[in-house]
């Protein structure tokens, strides 16, 4: 691990635990800077709990998570600091600050980084919300729009500060069938556009498919990794029974054909 | 649902059942967990039970969890049960419930705990409590002076709405109290001193017990209930929401951007309250002393200013600060180790008040002592 020169995070030999409950144990891969990845696997496996480790909410019980060559809980508060700038999380539930305007939201964390007067800040932000479709919201608060235009805002501000790195905690969850397309087709012209490493947690397989270029399959029950490649060639050549029945909906490979 | 079991053993060891069950005709439970036992007691002395289910008319969710029951407790004892009997559809239902084995170590059960080890439990509870509350007020400082000396960004604004929720929009609630405690004051140690002729001292103890005592700690009481429960929803709401996770990826501190401002409005808004709520304690008692206990308002106030000092006022502006605290750091601490759902919310903000009711009341008893000892 690490010999990879397009890695852009690796995870090397990690275990996930809360308090005396294991997680998932020795997981290692690497995600390639630039490319779509996902992270799947049935509810509870601990999909959410592994992005936690990746942005550095939690604290890995073993083994490391490298940015480049860095390693995040080794690295100085500073570094760490720096590191965290180049992230931008969409959180399962939008997270979105609810005592502000979805404006205020957008600019918060441009205020805090960035020494840009007033004006520049409120552009950048209306710019932002723009790119998501939700221009002429500015003012709302998110109380006031539906699931779907929150998981698109939270996703502007995410994107506040130009990421290089995009995390997506179950981006489609709760939103119907064309949002859930509308969304996917945004992560793909984020991801070539911006050119930044997208890392979503996800268990819709259409969404998997349609964006994925490569992937981590999580099992709940041998609590840890068991399978690690490009979606499609996981579902053509994958020789895991658990795998096959995920990405076919347990219908099995010939079902499905 | 009346069961009724016929139970023949075989030649073979075996154990037959004839099951007749009215589905339709609720009965309390008794019947069903007598037959039940029964029915388990038996199982393991036979080889092998035999339900037969031929006799039960009607089919309902109860009756099939009944069957589903006795039949994992004779299979859990290493017999072998077989049903017969049944319609199709219950039997398919049945199959259904037991196609899943049942996960090793989900199932949770209610563990009684001795008595002692039940105080144990709870002594060590209280330690590790008293720890969290120790590491809180210790990150909670070093955010403080970072923000004094202007190193960490605090959001004003927060401080200015904080200070407007806590301040003027308790002075009705705060008014009304104090005012009353004021007269029941005056009135109970009128009733007192009228018996030595001394209903003038009124004055005296109305104005040392609101100034020394009362004013603050009512202040305090209403404070926790009203913004010590506000800081620890507010704060438990955005740890549900993931709110907080959001604020440390950005790089700022829960603790600076969510604690401090509210722990600073609460500082600066208790000792008004406690002043305020003073005042019309004093007000409260001149109340009853000119309506019914014929004092002058001029006689009353005359007293009032050769007793009350301002070391009395000073001490209880002191304690309203610590009170201030302790509310602000109550709410905040369990706001910010609430659990992730909505229930969670509602244990933090219980208890919020009640660790930020018995705060003050300790720490009054504290100061009590120490002014004994120092004789203010
Ligand atoms: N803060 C927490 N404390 C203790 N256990 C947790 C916590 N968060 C999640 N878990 C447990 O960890 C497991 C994995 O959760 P999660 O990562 O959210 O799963 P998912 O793959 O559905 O996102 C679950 O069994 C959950 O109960
Ligand atoms: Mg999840």
């Amino acid at each position: 691990m690490g010999a990879d020169p397009e890695a852009h995070i690796v995870v090397d030999g990690l275990t996930m635990k809360y308090g005396d409950f294991l997680i998932q144990r020795d997981l290692s891969f690497s995600i390639r800077r630039g490319d779509i990845f996902i992270i799947m696997g049935g509810s509870g496996c601990g999909k959410s709990t592994l992005l936690k480790h990746l942005i550095g909410l939690n604290r890995p019980f073993a083994g490391r998570v490298l940015y480049g060559r860095q390693s995040f809980w080794d690295a100085s508060l500073g570094e760490r600091e720096a590191l965290l700038r180049g992230m931008g999380i969409l959180y399962q539930k939008g997270a979105l600050w609810t005592s502000m305007t979805l404006a205020e939201n957008v600019s918060m964390p441009i205020r805090q980084y960035t020494k840009r007067s007033e004006a520049e800040i409120r552009d950048i932000a209306e710019y932002k919300l723009a790119l998501v479709g939700l221009a002429g919201f500015e003012e709302y608060y998110p109380s006031e729009i539906s699931g779907g235009m929150q998981k698109r805002a939270g996703l502007a501000r995410a994107m506040a500060l130009d990421p290089e790195v995009l995390f997506f905690d179950e981006p489609s969850a709760g939103l119907d069938p064309v949002s859930s397309k509308l969304l996917d087709d945004l992560i793909l012209e984020l991801n070539e556009s911006l050119g930044a490493t997208i890392v979503v947690v996800t268990h819709e397989l259409p969404s998997i498919f349609a964006i994925g270029k490569n992937s981590v399959f999580l099992d709940a029950d041998t609590k840890t990794m068991i399978a690690f490649g490009p979606p499609k060639e996981l579902l053509e050549s994958s020789t895991d029974p658990k795998v096959i029945e995920f990405l076919t909906r347990g219908v099995g490979r010939n079902g499905a054909a | 649902m009346r069961i009724l079991v016929q139970t023949t053993c075989l030649a073979n060891g075996e154990l037959s059942a004839l099951i007749a069950a009215d589905a339709v005709a609720a009965q309390p439970g008794a019947i069903e967990s007598e037959a039940a036992a029964r029915l388990v007691a038996a199982g393991p002395l036979a080889s092998s039970v035999e339900l037969d289910l031929s006799g039960v008319s009607e089919w309902d969710s109860a009756s099939i969890s009944w069957v589903f029951r006795v039949q994992r407790a004779i299979q859990a004892a290493g017999r072998s049960c077989r049903i017969g009997g049944l319609p199709n559809d219950a039997a398919g239902l049945l199959e259904l419930a037991g196609s899943v084995p049942e996960r090793k170590g989900a199932r949770r059960s209610e563990v009684s705990v001795p008595l002692l080890e039940g105080i144990g439990q709870q002594a060590v509870q209280l330690w590790s409590d008293l720890l969290e509350w120790c590491d809180f007020v210790g990150e909670l400082l070093v955010s403080l002076s970072r923000a004094l000396r202007g190193k960490a960004r605090i959001p004003v604004r927060d401080i200015w709405v904080t200070m407007e929720e806590c301040g003027p929009s308790a002075l009705p609630i705060v008014t009304l109290i104090s005012v009353l405690v004021g007269v029941i004051l005056g009135f109970i140690g009128a009733q007192q001193l009228r018996q030595f002729g001394a209903e003038i001292y009124v004055a005296n103890l109305v104005g040392i017990a609101m100034c020394r005592e009362m004013g603050g700690i009512m202040a305090g009481i209403i404070m926790a209930g009203r913004t010590g429960a506000a800081f620890a929803a507010q704060l438990g709401t955005m740890q549900v929401n993931e709110e907080i996770d959001a604020l440390k990826t950005f790089g700022f501190s829960p603790m600076e951007y969510l604690v401090v401002p509210r722990v600073m409005a609460l500082i600066v808004m208790m000792p008004l309250l406690a002043v305020y709520a003073d005042v019309l304690g004093m007000l409260g008692g001149a109340l009853i002393s000119s309506f019914a206990l014929d004092i002058s308002l001029l006689r009353y106030f005359e007293q009032l200013t050769s007793a009350v000092f301002l070391k009395d006022v000073a001490l209880g502006v002191a304690k309203s600060c610590v009170f201030g605290i302790l509310i602000a750091v109550s709410g905040c601490l369990y706001g910010m180790r609430c659990g992730r759902s909505a229930s969670a919310v509602g244990i933090a903000v219980t208890s919020a008040v009640v660790a930020g009711i018995v705060a003050i009341v300790v720490s009054d008893a504290v100061f009590a002592v120490m002014c004994e000892v120092l004789k203010i």
